[in-house]
């Protein structure tokens, strides 16, 4: 297959993509630890109100937690045990979040699930199996699935993309679920077809894996097709290719435009993962409360792409992995680019975690900033076509107010600008404090 | 798991900041040091031709810059960055574009012009406006201006084309060829230097009568090419502003129309160093692509300008200043080209 790459035109960079830690690891399954910590926020939206109470007995897989109004995805026990507590736990992005905490109980047996013929189901009935399985779109920021497959009527939505770019370093959590579910996932991209009645579906894959572009592409001949068309499209490396409007810009040459959503112009976009939760939710009728996840970087002892239960803290998973390694600096949740460092070990898995990265202090750069040179690589490297050296300038003057003018609300802070900034300018940190203070 | 536990396992506090975690290998001072590298050849070479004078000089500017630096940042309690490299930049730069023969104080008083005024005072790296070396250097030929005018040296090493010096003459044996080239025309130069043919390859070398570091066309290309292979530089100024030169030249630099000779032009004076090193700055040139281009052929063009009708032989350092304040226009009507912003939204 000699296919050129596709790729977006303006921006981006190219990071040590360090994959090789993980890449060729198959998926291994986490231990359920003593006590999991199941935050009821697990992404934007609504905080869950709990349905149980201390003491209750919960399954794994029973609903514990649900959104009364608002943007929101139901919660799942996923482990069987008694709730311990229902109080505060530590969080990636706010400090603390409200939490169920369950003691788990060792001799459970795991639930066993059914495959089911979903073809006989209606639209109406899968869309309401991925609503009652909690999926959000676990690659990124928790978008509740269900919500995202219903665009408004009047959205023509023509083309479903599977987002398989991965693009940040160290990640290869949607690799492996490609190499070793492909056939899942494009069992679960004919679900999402059904459930948005159209048939065209590209699966976008970084050209760094080009196993897995073999193993959809085989996924793809093996099934019937059922009138759909479903392609592979190798994808140039470069990031953030896997960003959704540069992904979709890379496959369709259609650009979203500014506070649009991806039905502005047709497309819907799904991780390959979020595909994996949803054919578990609509064939098996699982809920998702696992995920694989990347645990990487070279502060872990065994680096490693885990399934683990959503809830299980970080402390747990380093435990298990053989403990940290002494010249650890920083714990990542996510990946290098775009994570959120957390200062403890205490912080739960949520469903949107893609991977912890324990990096060193060579991995790191922690030298002091200093005034911007204006060489202009920021403008360069952004992919929004941005000056963030300008907004940055702004900041730092005290005239955040005024930087609306600068595009900032474009700005989905993916990092490029701060990564080849020769003064280590904080230009994302910039970026936040800017959209906090000026007017959109 | 328990407080204390969990202390344990991690070595040190874990250190907390914003994404992204991982930066580039590149430096601020990565990249000056290396401008600073790519500045050296033409410096040995002027050692070579006009001895050891030219070194001398440039350390003296140099040394000047780098404490004039240090003393300004004490005073204004500003973080001293003279490991920065970029104040050692500036004092190889003032050097460059003095002729060898000053006296000694000269790129001192320069220097100071250059740090103090033209850098620290108008904001410090990143907002002063001027490029600070060549308002050294304007401020030294206002105020000197026979001195900076005339003080050339002959070069030590005798080619062919150099036998003409070995005579010593007359006063203008060790002018410039552009002061040679304006007041007494192309036939001037061809007396004084020998066949045409023969003024390209040691022009080209760099041996002829020049400002310290200006002279080696092919050694400041060289460094030039390094700093676009390390990407340090794009091509839009250097080529820009180098092909106005050639072009507006050939077009008005003859006796009639189309009759000028442009490699001469572009071999002469500090055409490559200027447009290589000093209409490159960061700080004092746009940064987008069509920007620049206009940045370089503004900066020809008032090269030429100043060439054919000014007062001086040579207008490098004046076009390229002239041209530093348009910067912030440029970048405010150039700048890039947003990805979709929303409907209704500025620009």
């Amino acid at each position: 297959m000699a296919q050129t790459l596709l790729t977006f035109p303006k921006g981006g960079v190219h990071p040590p993509e360090c994959k090789d830690l993980t890449e060729k690891l198959p998926i291994e399954r986490a231990p359920v630890p003593e006590e999991i910590a199941i935050l009821l926020v697990q992404h934007f939206g609504a905080p869950c109100t709990p349905l149980i109470k201390k003491k209750t007995e919960v399954k794994e897989g029973d609903l514990i937690g649900q959104v009364e109004a608002g943007l929101g995805a139901n919660i799942h026990s996923s482990a069987t045990g008694t709730v311990k507590n229902i109080g505060k736990a530590p969080h990636p992005i706010s400090v603390t979040a409200p939490a169920v905490t369950i003691k788990v109980d060792p001799d459970a047996q795991p639930p066993s699930y059914e495959p089911r013929d979903w073809k006989s189901l209606s639209r109406e009935e899968l869309l309401e199996a991925v609503k009652r399985a909690g999926i959000v779109g676990i690659g990124g920021a928790g978008f509740p699935t269900h919500v995202k497959l219903s665009p408004p009527s009047e959205a023509k939505v023509d083309t479903l993309i599977l987002n398989g770019a991965e693009c940040e370093p160290y990640l290869t959590t949607d690799h492996r679920l490609m190499l070793e579910h492909s056939r899942e996932i494009v069992e679960g991209a004919k679900i999402i077809l059904t459930i948005l009645g159209i048939n065209t579906c590209h699966i976008g894959i970084e050209a760094n894996k080009m196993d897995a572009v073999e193993a959809m592409e085989k996924a793809v001949a093996e099934s019937n097709s059922n009138g759909f068309h479903i392609q592979v499209d190798a994808l140039q490396v470069k990031y953030p290719q896997g960003s959704e409007k540069q992904l979709i810009q890379s496959i369709t040459g259609r650009k979203v435009p500014g506070f649009g959503l991806p039905f502005d112009v047709g497309v819907i976009v799904q991780n390959v993962g979020t595909t994996k939760a949803i054919y578990d939710a609509v064939v098996l009728n699982k809920p998702l409360y696992e995920k694989v996840i990347t645990v990487s970087g070279k502060g872990i002892n065994r680096p490693a792409n885990l399934l683990v239960r959503i809830g299980t803290r970080i402390a747990d998973i380093v435990d298990y992995l053989g403990g940290v390694k002494r010249d650890l600096s920083k714990v990542v949740l996510g990946g290098p680019m775009m994570g959120f460092a957390v200062p403890s070990l205490d912080v739960p898995v949520t469903k949107t975690t893609s991977g912890i990265l324990f990096l060193t202090k060579e991995e790191i750069d922690t030298k002091p900033h200093g005034q911007c040179i204006r060489c202009g690589w920021c403008i360069k490297a952004c992919p929004m076509g941005l000056s963030p050296n300008e907004i940055g300038i702004y900041v730092e003057a005290g005239k955040a107010e005024e930087t609306s003018q600068f595009g900032v609300f474009e700005c989905f802070e993916c990092g490029c600008c701060a990564f080849v900034c020769p003064a280590k300018r904080p230009l994302v940190q910039f970026i936040r404090l800017a959209k906090s203070k000026a007017k959109k | 798991m328990d407080q204390e536990a969990l202390k344990k396992k991690i070595p040190s506090p874990l250190a907390v900041s914003v994404s992204p975690h991982i930066k580039s290998g590149e430096s601020v001072e990565k990249i000056m040091w290396t401008v600073v590298a790519c500045l050296l050849p033409p410096l040995i070479l002027s050692i070579f031709i006009f001895g050891i004078q030219t070194l001398i000089i440039t350390l003296i500017s140099v040394a000047s810059c780098v404490a004039t630096e240090a003393i300004t940042q004490k005073l204004l309690h500003r973080p001293i960055t003279i490991r920065d490299g970029s104040a050692v930049i500036t004092g190889l730069l003032l050097a460059y574009i003095i002729p060898p023969g000053v006296p000694y104080w000269m790129p001192i008083l320069g220097a100071v012009m250059s740090i103090y005024v033209a850098k620290h005072l108008l904001g410090g790296i990143g907002f002063n406006i001027f490029n600070p070396a060549l308002i050294g250097r304007a401020f030294l030929v206002a105020t000197f201006p026979v001195a900076m005018t005339s003080a050339w040296l002959p070069p030590i090493r005798h080619g062919s084309v150099f036998q003409y010096m070995g005579s010593g003459v007359d006063a203008v044996s060790t002018a410039t060829p552009l002061f040679i080239l304006k007041h007494y025309g192309i036939s001037g130069v061809i007396e004084k230097f020998g066949s045409l043919h023969s003024i390209y390859g040691s022009f080209f070398v760099g041996w002829r009568p020049g400002c310290i570091g200006e002279t080696s066309a092919l050694l400041l290309l060289i460094g030039g090419a390094y700093l676009l292979y390390k990407r340090y530089i794009t091509w839009h100024i250097p080529v820009s502003m180098i092909a106005t030169i050639a072009l507006l030249t050939w077009a008005f630099g003859g006796d009639k129309l189309f009759t000028g000779n442009p490699l001469l032009a572009i071999l002469s004076g500090g055409v490559m160093l200027g447009a290589i090193f000093m209409a490159t700055d960061y700080v004092t040139s746009p940064t987008q692509p069509t920007g620049k281009i206009i940045f370089g052929i503004g900066a020809g063009a008032l090269t030429v300008l100043i060439r054919l009708k000014g007062g001086y032989p040579e207008g490098v350092c004046y076009a390229i200043l002239l041209m530093n304040p348009l910067t912030p226009a440029l970048e405010q009507w150039f700048g890039p080209k947003r990805f979709a912003p929303p409907k209704g939204a500025m620009k």
